[in-house]
């Protein structure tokens, strides 16, 4: 039976191996431990533009990554795309007056969903609408509309 | 006028013949796996020969995968200025495609090809019919707990794979080409998705498993019994296994990141 029992040996450190590798490409290689964990909660913010915005991109303050976002959805009501942002439950103080920009990453990088604090005393409720908000900037517009300034300041 | 018609028919009537036995087969062995949990032993000693065996060609090629794409993507990245993008480049390749599909690829060759080799030689020799004599069911027996075998071995095998390749870029990348370790782990983790890419890895993990076990078998089984029949056979095991893992992964990359 040694034959039999080392051959039961070599098989369990085969399985361990393999799911050790799963772990590790799970815990150190995918996003699990970077993700949002746990309790969180909503809120919303509606952008003229959303640019390259997409599900699942982040949402950071001050460069520390608090969420993602979690739905787009175009709202006929108010011509707006409306996003929805998934927040850790650790960050549930923002003053009612946060703003919401969309900035890229990098000059090619992804594009993400920056809040800025403001300054009011009431706090932002789970399920609240940002109020104040900053699309993303499109570079098509932005060449557009720095050639059509320097054909206008040409004129002049 | 009418000969190479009628071989042109028989080929089709053959194959479609090869096909439907083929399918019968699997699910005999379907039906004999519940049986197994019985005998957990037999499926124990199967995935020494399938899964412990193997495991040295994986881990080196693994190795040397990733080491490949950490060189590769470096000089590639390199001239876009985004070397740090390294560790996403190396990680998805891996974790998406290399990993199941090299993976399954050297199994077949591997792996596939003994089991082929085994049933069929035992079909030549007669020791099938020797132990249906003795009423023992050789489906229970042999086959079945060689295909769980494998099913279960592939997934495993893939991850070691996609693990090791991991690493292997690392080695290189930060290791010899001076990559930020911080920004090669960091941006693998920012970018790969454990659902998206880990998951959808695995599953393709599963199913090449499955089909190139599957065909393993069903050629040895099925094999001509001489020892010409079992060399054909296993050739076509190799050939079969890796065209049909070549042509699954397209379609399950197309269902998966299709979008």
């Amino acid at each position: 039976m040694k034959q039999s029992k080392a051959v039961e040996i070599a098989v369990g450190l085969f399985v361990a191996a393999g799911m050790a590798a799963l772990f590790i490409l799970a815990m150190k290689v995918s996003n699990l431990s970077t993700s949002v964990n746990g309790e969180s909660y909503t809120i919303t913010a509606s952008f003229d533009n959303i640019g390259g915005l997409k599900v699942r991109s982040p949402v950071t303050v001050s460069g520390v990554r608090i969420g993602r976002v979690d739905s787009i959805v175009y709202d006929f009501e108010t011509y707006e795309a409306v996003v929805q942002l998934r927040i850790g439950n650790s960050y549930d103080r923002f003053p009612e007056d946060t703003t919401a920009s969309i900035f890229t990453a990098g000059l090619l990088g992804e594009q993400y969903v920056a809040l800025e604090p403001g300054g009011s005393e009431d706090n932002i409720m789970p399920g609240d609408r940002i109020q104040l908000t900053q699309s993303a900037l499109v570079l098509e517009q932005m060449i557009g509309q720095f050639l059509y300034n320097t054909a206008s300041a040409e004129e002049k | 006028m009418l000969g190479p018609l009628q071989r042109l028919g028989r080929t089709g009537i053959g194959f479609f013949e090869r096909l439907g036995r083929g399918h019968v087969f699997l699910l005999q062995i379907l039906a004999r796996l519940p049986a197994l949990l019985l005998r957990p032993g037999l499926v124990v000693r199967q995935i020494y020969s399938v899964g412990v065996l193997t495991l040295l060609i994986i881990l080196v090629s693994g190795l040397f995968v990733g080491m490949v794409l950490g060189l590769q993507g470096f000089n590639t990245l390199s001239d876009f200025g985004a070397e740090e993008s390294l560790g996403v480049a190396v990680a998805l390749a891996l974790v998406r495609e290399l990993g199941p599909v090299v993976t399954a690829l050297l199994f077949a060759g591997r792996a596939g090809s003994a089991l082929t080799a085994e049933i069929g030689l035992m079909k030549a020799t007669e020791q099938l019919s020797g132990m249906e004599m003795m009423a023992v069911d050789p489906m229970k027996r042999v086959i079945a707990p060689r295909f769980l075998a494998g099913f279960l071995s592939m997934p495993l095998l893939a991850a070691i794979f996609s693990a090791i390749g991991v690493y292997g870029g690392f080695f290189v990348g930060v290791g010899l080409l001076g990559v930020d370790e911080g920004a090669y782990w960091s941006q693998m983790q920012a970018n790969v998705d454990l659902q998206d890419d880990i998951y959808n890895g695995v599953i393709k993990s599963i199913v090449f498993g499955f089909v190139a076990t599957w065909i393993a078998v069903f050629e040895g089984y099925d094999a001509v019994p001489t020892s010409e029949g079992v060399s054909r056979a296993t050739t076509r095991t190799v050939v079969h296994g890796a065209l049909a893992v070549l042509g699954l992964d397209f379609v399950l990359t197309a269902l998966m990141f299709g979008d």
